[in-house]
């Protein structure tokens, strides 16, 4: 009977509930132009937002082809970071004596200044995509290690138990209840991955010199930057944000996909 | 002694086997003693003491008995999940169904059910066929492609029963089956389960707090002392199936079972009350 109650609401229509998100962003932008116009601010400094929409809207082009190489790197990247996290996590569950091995690499991993790293990765890979990727990877794995090894212990041992009973094997355990048990939170991880594997890309980028016409827009936004278009570098990192954007709902998207359950009422919890 | 016409009337028993339960009965507790270490404490909790129980193959015994006499203790014994400290516990292959249902939230329920087939590697289509062709037999046709979530309490608990029965094991050990169920969805529940047992014979060690149940459902009824447990009565029910909680013989035998529990109560672990133990009190 809970369940019923709990089932009843509707969900909204999309647009609807995208309205907050759109309103706060149009009052954002109104009081940055509003203070850009009325402030008397150096438009070298702070572009107005219609500024930046006129420079989006001239260099659409160049956008578009400096996003691609960064889209790469950013989804090639989490692929790596969810493949690497995924499966250091599995060893680190299934093996104490790997998670003693893994896990303090792992928290240090993090603990090192990523813009070092990706320095010494360039000089060590070169200008192409790899270290660029590793870059991503390393700042990315660790939310998905994290969450997803959580998620593998959460798993009810009076669960494990009942897979005992019926002969489960170690592996069959970890097929038929830890792995998808831990999936709603290894996507989490992911979705925190996606957040900071655009910074990640932007550091990448930054610590790279231009080898080809197009390096990406983190690369934009610091030429622009020196080349004071600051209009341009602000239309640069608004693409960025809305890839952003897209991203994480992408993600979100197949999380429902992939594990529905994780979204439904859960009704008797006992 | 565990065998003497404990069989129930309805369930048509294999001859074969039958011969065998004389000599080898299905379930086997003899004088075993169980502890395990407090929690949050360096002691220990003794959860079984000197328990003596036995089960014939195809007769149901219900182990009835206060909360946290060891019951979960008891069958987690026999499914092998834990070795006691002390005694001898012998008993077929045996599979749990436990308190809670623990479906896979993932799973459809013709899926939860066929768990135990796919764990055994068979196909997914022939594990699905042959859980289907349960959920036909035991009521719960149209709800093969149902999510557990979206399942009645006593939806669930029959598909968890379903997994068990397809686990291929001849001992089922259920735990508080319908202890989470309000009263008339357990009491459909007892007649489903009557029925299902009289279509798909096994041996079962059925836990329950519920002493009416367990004499509406039991071939035999050992009453538990609590913590810690041990058999202070075994009752035997002779009763003709199906039983209602309101024949005048279940209501004598609840009377009877109900002063048991009362007079073995709370006691300290030291006296050897067996006074009221009559099954294996000479091991």
């Amino acid at each position: 009977m809970r369940r019923a109650i709990a089932r009843a609401r509707p969900a909204r229509s999309r647009p609807t509930r995208a309205l907050p998100a759109v309103l706060l962003v149009a009052t954002l932008i109104g009081a940055w132009e509003l203070y850009v116009d009325l402030g008397n601010v150096d438009r070298l400094v702070l572009p107005a937002p219609h500024e930046v929409a006129e420079a989006l809207w001239n260099n659409a082009g160049l956008l578009a082809s400096n996003l691609r190489p960064t889209a790469e790197e950013v989804v090639l990247g989490i692929a790596l970071a969810l493949v690497t996290g995924f499966g250091a996590a599995i060893a680190i569950h299934l093996s104490p004596w790997l998670r003693r091995a893994i896990y303090p690499i792992a928290v240090g991993s993090q603990a090192v200044p990523i813009a070092v790293i990706a320095a010494l990765l360039i000089f060590w890979w070169g200008f192409g995509i790899l270290p660029k990727l590793a870059v991503i990877t390393l700042i990315c794995f660790f939310p998905v290690l994290v969450t997803t090894v959580d998620g593998l212990a959460a798993v009810d041992p009076e669960q494990l138990k009942l897979l005992h009973t019926l002969d489960a094997s170690r592996w069959q355990a970890l097929r038929f209840a830890e792995l998808p048990a831990a999936l709603p939170a290894a996507i989490s991880g992911a979705r925190i991955a996606l957040t900071v594997a655009v910074i990640g890309a932007y550091i990448a980028e930054s610590q790279t010199a231009t080898t080809g016409a197009y390096a990406g827009l983190g690369h934009e936004i610091n030429a622009d930057l020196t080349a004071l278009d600051t209009s341009r570098a602000y239309a640069a990192a608004g693409v960025l944000f809305v890839f952003a954007i897209v991203c994480f709902y992408t993600l979100a998207l197949a999380e429902r996909r992939l594990a529905p359950w994780a979204h439904r009422p859960r009704g008797e919890a006992r | 002694m565990p065998a003497k016409g404990a069989i129930a009337l309805q369930i048509q028993l294999d001859p074969e086997l039958a011969g065998r339960e004389a000599t080898r009965p299905a379930v086997s507790i003899s004088d075993v003693s169980h502890a395990y270490p407090e929690r949050g404490g360096g002691g220990e909790v003794a959860a079984l003491e000197h328990m003596t129980v036995h089960a014939a193959e195809h007769e149901l015994l219900a182990v009835v008995g206060p909360s946290g006499c060891g019951k979960t203790t008891l069958l987690e014994l026999i499914c092998g999940l834990q070795r006691s400290d002390s005694g001898a516990v012998e008993c077929l292959p045996a599979a749990l169904m436990p308190q809670r249902d623990l479906l896979l939230p993932w799973l459809t329920a013709v899926d939860n059910a066929a768990l135990a087939l796919r764990i055994g590697h068979e196909s997914r289509a022939r594990a699905r066929a042959r859980a289907s062709a349960l959920f036909e037999e035991l009521g719960l046709a149209g709800f093969e492609q149902a999510r557990p979530q979206e399942l009645s309490g006593g939806m669930r608990q029959r598909v968890a029963f379903v997994r068990t029965l397809l686990s291929g094991k001849p001992l089922l050990c259920l735990d508080e089956p319908f202890g989470a169920l309000d009263a008339i969805t357990r009491a459909e529940m007892q007649t489903w389960l009557t029925d299902a047992l009289g279509r798909e014979p096994r041996t079962v060690v059925l836990v329950t707090h519920d002493v009416e149940e367990a004499i509406v459902l039991a071939d035999r009824v050992a009453v538990v002392s609590a913590r810690p447990g041990r058999v202070v009565r075994e009752l035997e029910i002779g009763l003709a199936r199906p039983r209602s909680r309101t024949d005048p013989e279940v209501l004598a035998l609840r009377e009877q079972a109900l002063r048991v529990l009362a007079s073995s109560g709370p006691r300290p672990a030291d006296v050897p009350a067996r006074a009221g133990a009559q099954d294996g009190a000479g091991r």
